[in-house]
């Protein structure tokens, strides 16, 4: 079953268009990835899909409904959950509270503190520190921990792998089959080529606003996936 | 009275000051928005009490019970209504509009009641003392105001530091756009928020018309004393602003000791050095803004 | 199109002693002290972004000063309007260095806060006439037609050189960099502004312009008592003929101060309902127009008179 449609999706920053006309589609319980170069528009269609940023509505539709413009914070109970990039965490909180906050619509579903303190034991163990004071790497894990609190349906993670050493990345990337299986459909925007195509079932490639590639990671060899990504 | 007895009611007076600082502190912190009629809204409580008690003989301490939640329905509509749009537009609308907001009641109220003084009486209580022994007297109103001001505190600082609705305002106060990724509706919390503060307000607004008379034009001076224990105490810090509070009122009744007019202006001048000398207040916590 | 409208005022300001009677002298008097009250409020709100509701303190400094130059000093009282200003700037100095700490919403209430330490202390001054105030006695010996037509061309005079050296100042680079101040901070000072200095001169300025007229209108009335010379309603006519007027412009001060005349003469019998409105009018423009009432016509006709506002042609 389709739980995500984008359907020619535009997007503006004042007079600047930034997406033009991107189209993609997410099975439900599948792990897709968007990779790209800089500047490539990812950041801005996960946060098109969001709600972040205003869209047409019919431009995105989810689990059947169009959800297009509609404000982030009614997305989240529907099952939508954005996780920044730069992770964003709420300095004034400790972890603890950065999860606790996740939870804030309640929606139902296995995510708990307790469980996400399973998938990420760092979290338990510090939390209650201040949330900025963890690693980098640490944050990025309650980031995404502070996500799964949320309960969605459809978790989008942004850049997950920025700024972090690819030990720490292949850790954080292991989670994930957890995260999977508890019921969750992943749509990954990465930079970082190779982690993210070993574990997605489709991809797509952004060039300049735009899908330039799309299909199943074993069937694009090197040297497509270059030319997608740098446009030669 | 002695220089300890005016410490003391200085101490007593800060309680109440403490209580208006608080409302401001907590709109500040949470949507960096500094409402100008502050005060004057709290001047419409103790009329909406008067009024209350006029018509229906009630005692004034009992007052809050009907005015605290009309206040908090009006602040969540006025937040939702209009201050919600003046945000996010730069630094001239929310100005702008509260100061209107200040003019608009105080010559609403001006029109409506006059510019008589007046006053709610309680009954007695109010000029009812007990005496601390060592010839201190300690009027049994003030303390109760006292006590009831560091109750609310308490309260206030519970609800933000335990419970889902402050940590909603926190997150919001740090990143407002990563908070709606949490679920929060910036707009509902910052109607909430007000609610809360113009309970607040209400409270602190009987309990002044109680102790004191007030007319229409009694607001401004609310929000000025407000801001001034807000500073001293410093931003961020809700006990802070208790001491603030408290050094704000030792400061005029002790410089009303030495002559009645210089009593609010020893006040100010205390504001004026701990911002020359220390302008992070007294009790920043973290980095101060 | 700004030159000849304004020949064309200056021709009948200037030979309105001749056609008008005493009483439209003094209303114009009143009419181009608020204008240059909202001029100078524009300055810091509309073009630095600096929202002061503390400006009477000037006003009444201003006032003070005219008196004890004029009374005390012995100095011809009408020269004294100018001086009063430099008075008026003087103080604005200590000033700006504590409510320079603050930004926003703090920002505006500190102004206000030390607008009441200037009006407590003048009041417990008994120098200064305590809380009943002081007489300007230094123009009892004139006639009064004199002391009326002067006090009149010292009235023209600030109105001509107040807008004119706006229109200059801000056309200049020094306009450029309050309105980028205005716009962003951070981005206005990495691009080389002095930020601190500029906010400072505009401050200044306004504050100069601020005393001046204090001391011109109680040049104008006579007698000045602290709570009348430092009342808040002065910021309150500023900020409500700038914005109803439009922020931002030279052309909307005038508007809203014409506006503010013509509703005070409507609303004369009705007391503080007058000011009720005159509120409900000045949130309601800033909620529906910001721009103002000149900022429509700018909208629509793309009309001015005094254009600072820069463009790049394709």
């Amino acid at each position: 079953m389709t739980l995500l449609s984008v359907r020619d999706l535009r997007a503006f920053y004042g007079d600047f268009q930034a997406l033009f006309g991107v189209s993609l589609d997410v099975g439900d319980g599948e792990v897709v990835a968007v990779i790209g170069s800089n500047g490539a528009g990812k950041t801005t269609f996960l946060r098109a899909v969001a709600g972040l940023i205003p869209v047409d509505g019919d431009a995105i539709r989810f689990a059947g409904e169009p959800v297009g413009g509609r404000p982030a914070h009614e997305l989240v109970a529907r099952g939508i959950a954005l996780v920044p990039e730069g992770r964003k965490i709420f300095p004034s909180l400790t972890v603890e509270e950065n999860l606790q906050i996740g939870a804030f619509r309640r929606r139902p579903g296995p995510w708990t503190l307790a469980r996400v303190c399973e998938l990420f034991p760092i979290l338990g163990e510090r939390r209650r520190q201040r949330g900025t004071t963890l690693s980098g790497g640490q944050q990025q894990m309650l980031a995404i921990g502070r996500g799964l609190m949320t309960n969605p349906r459809l978790l989008l993670l942004d850049e997950i792998s920025l700024g972090l050493a690819p030990v720490v990345v292949s850790a954080i990337y292991r989670a994930l089959p957890a995260i999977v299986a508890g019921g969750t459909t992943a749509l990954i925007v990465e930079q970082d080529v190779s982690q993210v195509l070993q574990v997605a079932q489709h991809v797509y490639c952004f060039r300049k606003g735009a899908v330039s590639l799309a299909g199943r990671p074993a069937d694009l060899t090197r040297s497509l996936i270059t030319a997608a990504y740098f446009g030669t | 009275m002695g220089w300890v007895d005016a410490a003391v009611q200085g101490v007593l007076l800060g309680g109440l000051y403490a209580l208006f600082a608080a409302g401001l502190s907590l709109i500040f912190g949470v949507m960096r928005l500094v409402n100008l009629a502050h005060g004057d809204f709290s001047i419409v409580a103790a009329f909406l009490a008067l009024v209350l008690v006029d018509t229906t003989g009630l005692n004034p301490l009992l007052a809050p019970i009907a005015i605290v939640p009309l206040m908090a329905a009006g602040g969540y509509v006025v937040q939702r209504g209009v201050l919600n749009r003046t945000l996010g537009r730069g630094l001239l609308p929310p100005v702008l509009v509260t100061f209107g907001f200040s003019i608009i009641i105080q010559n609403l109220l001006l029109q409506i009641f006059s510019a008589d003084s007046r006053r709610l009486n309680p009954g007695g209580i109010e000029t009812a003392s007990m005496a601390l022994g060592g010839g201190l007297a300690v009027g049994w109103f003030p303390l109760l105001t006292f006590v009831a001001a560091v109750m609310i505190l308490a309260g206030l600082e519970l609800i933000i530091g335990r419970t889902s609705l402050g940590r909603a305002f926190r997150a919001t106060s740090d990143d407002q756009e990563t908070a709606q990724l949490m679920g929060i509706d910036h707009r509902r919390l910052y109607g909430v928020a007000m609610a809360l503060a113009f309970a607040v307000l209400a409270v602190a607004g009987i309990l002044l018309g109680i102790r004191t008379t007030f007319t229409f034009s009694s607001g401004p001076d609310r929000l000025l004393f407000a801001f001034e224990a807000v500073i001293i105490g410093g931003l961020g810090s809700l006990w802070g602003t208790l001491v603030g509070g408290v050094l704000l009122g030792v400061a005029q009744t002790v410089g009303a000791k030495f002559s009645p007019a210089w009593g609010v202006l020893t006040g100010h001048l205390v504001f004026l050095a701990v911002l020359v000398f220390r302008p992070a207040g007294l009790f920043t916590r973290g980095s101060g803004r | 199109m700004g030159a000849v409208a304004a020949a064309v005022v200056l021709v009948a300001l200037a030979t309105l002693p001749r056609w008008g009677d005493a009483s439209l002298m003094r209303s114009l008097v009143e009419f181009i002290a608020l204008l240059v009250l909202a001029q100078m409020w524009n300055l810091l709100a509309g073009y630095t972004g600096l929202v002061s509701i503390g400006q009477q303190a000037y006003l009444g400094l201003g006032g003070y000063a005219l008196v004890v130059l004029a009374d005390d000093v012995g100095l011809d009282p009408f020269l004294s309007v100018a001086l009063a200003g430099v008075v008026a700037a003087a103080f604005a100095l200590p000033t700006a260095a504590i409510v320079f700490r603050f930004r926003g919403g703090y920002f505006a209430v500190g102004t206000w806060a030390v607008a009441e330490v200037y009006r407590l202390l003048i009041a417990n001054s008994s120098a200064l006439g305590r809380g009943t105030g002081r007489t300007l006695a230094a123009v009892f010996p004139l006639a009064r037609e004199t002391r009326e037509l002067a006090t009149y061309a010292v009235a023209v005079a600030l109105g001509v050189i107040a807008i004119a050296a706006s229109y200059a100042y801000l056309r200049s680079r020094f306009g450029l960099a309050l309105m980028a101040i205005r716009d962003s901070e951070p981005a206005s000072d990495s691009l080389g502004v002095d930020v601190g200095r500029t906010k400072l001169m505009a401050y200044l300025t306004a504050a100069f312009g601020t005393g001046t007229t204090g001391a011109l209108i109680y040049l104008n009335l006579l007698r000045i008592s602290p709570d009348a010379a430092f009342s808040i309603n002065w910021t309150a006519y500023m900020i409500f003929i700038v914005v109803i007027g439009g922020i931002g412009t030279i052309e909307g001060p005038i508007v809203g101060t014409a506006v503010f005349f013509a509703l005070r003469e409507l609303l004369s019998d009705f007391g503080a309902w007058y000011l009720v409105l005159l509120g409900t009018v000045a949130v309601t423009v800033m909620m529906v127009w910001p721009q103002g009432l000149w900022g429509l016509v700018t909208r629509r006709w793309d009309l001015r008179f005094f254009p600072v506002q820069r463009r790049l042609r394709a």
